[in-house]
């Protein structure tokens, strides 16, 4: 499925990054604590969040997330969205809360692709 | 030993969580310009933020130091205190002593410095309370 896709799946508002709507979703993970996105996410991402400070634009450029989704209606600061768009990441926000918003991504058939190697 | 190719010193202060992650983006952007990527760039970036903001959340204040050689390029995260105490108990996954501003802004899961170890093809660690951490990480690369 492209972001575009899922704009319409999750019923979302395009924030940031409308010009880049064609890129492919293939892998999700959800978290509010980004210590845990830093340890988990292994490949190109969805980050599906509730958190809404600066620290989740500079977790994603460091870990090439190309696609944020903020649910339960949140949404972040011009200041972020200004980041994100000088960073091409796409920037989603849904009223949907983050367990619904899972869920809908995962019965449209994606998975989280982001294994864990060995300690 | 292998020549060094670059070598590149960048102060972090302690406490200064606004402009945390600027090291390591600065880092990353500058080793993708000489053809470094995908995967091995990736974990590079992720040890590199995990040492910049342990050195802002826990520490007194400190250095992180990339440098290239023909194979490899090494990270190093020293500082100047406080030390850690108990080095084994540091390294389990969960242990953290972070600041209530630190948790809040979405850090101190105890997971920083077993993802260092995890991303980093040689990682060594050495602390001494009252003076300080050493922090080396290596990264193997193909002919950059
Ligand atoms: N440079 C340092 N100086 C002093 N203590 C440190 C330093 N780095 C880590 N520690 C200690 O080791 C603990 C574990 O560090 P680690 O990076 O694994 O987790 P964290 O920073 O607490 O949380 P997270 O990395 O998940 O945000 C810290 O809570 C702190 O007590
Ligand atoms: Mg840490």
């Amino acid at each position: 499925m492209t972001i575009r896709e899922l704009v319409t799946l999750l019923d979302a508002r395009v924030l940031c990054g409308e010009d880049k709507l064609d890129q492919d979703v293939n892998n999700a993970f959800s978290s509010d604590l980004m210590s845990d996105v830093l340890a988990f996410v292994t490949d190109k991402t969805v980050l599906i969040t509730g958190l809404t400070n600066i620290h989740v634009m500079r977790t994603a450029e460091m870990l090439d997330i190309h696609c944020i989704v903020y649910a339960r209606g949140k949404i972040p600061s011009d200041e972020l969205l200004e980041e994100a768009d000088e960073l091409d990441i796409v920037v989603l926000a849904t009223a949907h809360n983050c367990y619904t918003t899972c869920g809908l991504m995962y019965e449209a058939g994606i998975r989280s692709k982001n294994v864990r190697t060995g300690a | 030993m292998e020549s060094t190719i670059l070598k590149n010193t960048y102060e972090i202060n302690a406490g200064e969580f606004q402009t945390a992650g600027d090291v390591s983006a600065n880092i990353k952007r500058k080793l993708k310009q000489i053809g470094i990527g995908g995967t091995v760039l990736r974990r590079i970036a992720v040890a590199s933020y995990e040492a910049e903001l342990n050195l802002i959340i826990h520490s007194h204040g400190g250095k992180l130091t990339l440098e290239m050689t023909p194979s490899s390029i090494i990270l190093t995260s020293a500082d100047v205190g406080p030390g850690i105490p108990d080095l084994s108990k540091a390294m389990q996954e969960g242990y953290s002593t972070a600041s209530e501003e630190a948790r809040d802004l979405g850090f101190g899961a105890g997971m920083g410095l077993p993802n260092m170890k995890r991303n980093a093809d040689g990682f060594s660690i050495e602390s001494e309370v009252g003076k300080g951490t050493t922090i080396q990480m290596r990264f193997d690369v193909k002919d950059a």
